[in-house]
């Protein structure tokens, strides 16, 4: 019994340090604003997908998602769909194809714009959060727009009717602020130069909502498989327990 | 026409079979009448964990194969298709992915049982020689598993360790465009990795694992006492004292050790597949680019304490072909370890501190190895990777020196073994 509380001592101090170790790498990040994926909130979810299709899908395709699969998953029927999401195509079983051609795209913005299916799997929730907030005015870029999180971002900033444009005053607040303690870290200093549709935290849940449609974009499946998880670990510990006493009943006549 | 019956005397439906295949006969020898010391402990539910697994990658590889398409412009897309449009397709290429890690975390500590209790001394060097060929074979499968996706990780992964076939003098570049198929990993590459991934390397697999078996039911498990329970046989039976059949009491026994296993494993299949970030990794969602480097390219985690091992090593006369020599032998070594070890005992139960010590230096080797394999290059990191890999060697090569010199303790004549 000793052994086995040792043992789980010895565990919990590395799985706190692992933990440690991930935070203190978060903090190391260069995104400033914190945010956490909501998938399951379905009315989010939906408003995601209204955004995402009026202000994203012009451009960026999600290839391996069907229409009808979102209405399905989201509550929303096929009629609906095909009124309020489906711009390009008829076919309520079509994949997101975006209307841009590719090739002239490369040449009109020097990179087509990526497919973006999976897009919140490959960079993470909070990086396409920080993504969609950090657009600023910088003269020296063509389109007269860069962004904090991709440097010399080649996409316009297609949000700026509904955030306003912003200026970037401070890339971050700097070391000897924040050790002086000016409470929570609030990442880089924008001043708004126009005034948006949204107000700031209107826009805050806009965005949110846009990267939780695109959280759930990438894994459709996901709140099934954590349904279908539950039962079966709860299924499982309960077997576990029969299972052990079938084992003692069995080596009783181990000497 | 007269038939000899079978000495099992069994009548019936399996009279009939048991007349014309050893059915009975099987399952005697390798179930119900395979005496297995009764004093196993914790570390021998790995063996059948590792089977478990194997069975798991199989059968989901098997469906996996039924949509998936082995082909450069196809197999991203096929990958998002099982993912979203196959019934429960999710749910078979997690318990693949999940299980391809689970499978090299169960064989490492399946190793490292026989490495504590001198699985591999004589008699069982055949089975440790075949453990270690099945060991080399999942790297292989493994690496060409990891590159059917054709993420972007796949891609250039696929890239490097193609390319390590290129350091060998005079043939070595001309070897990787034979390897690919092409000048750069392409469709030809992923068409003979995916049916090394899915029809070659499986067979062999399979193979290894039944000669594995075999070799290990001939001579009998060891157990954490190291000693031969065949040497106390009962004289009227010649059933070894120590020996219980595997069935029922090993069967029963493993279950507990599966369904445990399985409240881990299918906990991370169905509520943290990604493993954070160490099982499906970020860079690997995105399709294969030749145009864009990830930033760190980095082999799966079970590849760490290798991958560490190659960049540690410095290029010389010219030549990077001394980190492949590095890595390389860091798999061979452990063939020899049946006749490395020395020690008059087998298990570290009554080996002496210094074998203790070294096993301890060598196992924090193995898991910073595989820690800074994984991480980008850093001064410290490579500091720690050159110790790191020296120290592996170094238990191997002076095995032969501190197992032979050092004072060992009395090793019992029976197993220890507390009823309970």
């Amino acid at each position: 019994m000793k052994r086995i509380k040792s043992c789980t001592q010895i565990l919990l101090a590395a799985a706190m340090l692992m933990v440690a170790g991930q935070v203190s790498a978060n903090e190391g990040g260069e995104l400033p604003y914190q945010f956490k994926p909501d998938p399951g909130n379905q009315a989010s979810v939906q408003r995601g997908a209204r955004n995402f299709m009026n202000y994203c899908s012009g451009c960026h395709s999600m290839r391996n998602l069907r229409y009808n699969r979102i209405g399905r998953d989201l509550g929303i029927s096929d009629d609906l769909v095909k009124a309020n999401l489906m711009f390009t195509s008829d076919k309520i079983t079509d994949h997101i194809i975006s209307a841009l051609p590719q090739k002239e795209a490369e040449s009109w913005f020097g990179k087509a714009p990526p497919d973006l299916t999976v897009e919140a799997r490959f960079r993470g929730p909070d990086w396409i959060y920080n993504y969609l907030m950090t657009f600023y005015v910088d003269d020296t870029r063509p389109l007269g727009t860069n962004n904090l999180v991709l440097p010399n971002a080649s996409m316009p900033n297609v949000m700026w009717e509904l955030q306003g444009l912003q200026v970037l005053k401070k890339a971050s607040a700097a070391e000897g602020e924040e050790a002086a303690g000016h409470g929570e870290h609030e990442g880089p200093q924008f001043e708004s130069a126009t005034k948006g549709t949204l107000s700031p935290e209107e826009y805050k849940k806009w965005a949110a909502d846009t990267t939780n449609f695109m959280v759930y974009a990438a894994e459709p499946g996901r709140a099934h498989r954590i349904a279908v998880g539950k039962k079966v670990i709860l299924f499982l510990m309960l077997f576990t327990v029969l299972a052990y006493f079938m084992k003692r009943e069995w080596w009783k006549d181990v000497h | 026409m007269a038939i000899t019956p079978n000495p099992y005397k069994t009548t019936g439906f399996l009279g009939w079979i048991d007349d014309r295949f050893p059915l009975t006969k099987l399952w005697k020898d390798h179930l119900s009448e395979y005496y297995a010391p009764k004093n196993f402990n914790f570390w021998y539910y790995f063996g059948s964990l590792a089977l478990l697994v194997l069975v798991n990658q199989l059968l989901t590889g098997i469906w996996l194969v039924m949509h998936y398409k082995p082909d450069a412009a196809q197999a991203w897309d096929s990958v998002e298709y099982i993912m979203r449009d196959v019934p429960w397709g999710d749910t078979l290429r997690y318990l693949h992915s999940t299980g391809a890690s689970a499978f090299f975390i169960v064989v490492y500590l399946h190793m490292y049982r026989g490495i504590l209790y001198g699985s591999h001394r004589k008699p069982r060097e055949l089975i440790w020689l075949f453990g270690c060929l099945i060991f080399l074979m999942l790297m292989a499968e493994a690496f060409c598993g990891y590159v059917l996706p054709w993420g972007n990780m796949s891609y250039w992964g696929a890239q490097v360790i193609i390319n390590l076939f290129g350091t060998i003098p005079f043939v070595g570049p001309d070897l990787v465009v034979w390897i690919q198929g092409d000048y750069v990993p392409s469709d030809a590459t992923l068409n003979r990795l995916f049916s090394l991934h899915v029809i070659a390397l499986p067979f062999v697999l399979v193979g290894l694992v039944v000669a594995h078996l075999i070799a290990l039911h001939e001579v009998g498990s060891n157990n954490p006492d190291g000693v031969e329970i065949k040497k106390h046989k009962d004289p009227n039976t010649g059933i070894p004292l120590d020996g219980i059949p595997f069935h029922p009491y090993y069967t029963v026994k493993d279950i507990v050790g599966v369904s445990v296993f399985l409240i881990i494993f299918l906990g991370i299949v169905f509520l943290a597949p990604d493993g954070g970030g160490y099982f499906l990794e970020k860079p690997n969602f995105t399709p294969a680019n030749p145009m864009s480097t990830p930033p760190h390219i980095t082999p799966a985690w079970y590849f760490g304490a290798f991958y560490a091992m190659l960049r540690a090593t410095p290029s010389f006369a010219g030549t990077q072909i001394w980190g492949v020599i590095v890595m390389g032998a860091a798999v061979v070594i452990l063939f020899f370890m049946p006749w490395l070890d020395r020690s008059p005992v087998k298990s570290i139960r009554y080996k002496g501190p210094i074998f203790k010590i070294a096993l301890a230096i060598f196992t924090v080797s193995f898991v910073l190895l595989n820690y800074y394999g994984m991480q980008p290059p850093s001064p410290f990191g490579t500091l720690v990777s050159r110790f790191g890999t020296v120290l592996y060697f170094l238990f191997f090569l002076l095995m032969p020196f501190y197992t032979k010199m050092e004072k060992t303790k009395p090793v019992p004549e029976r197993v220890t073994h507390e009823a309970h």
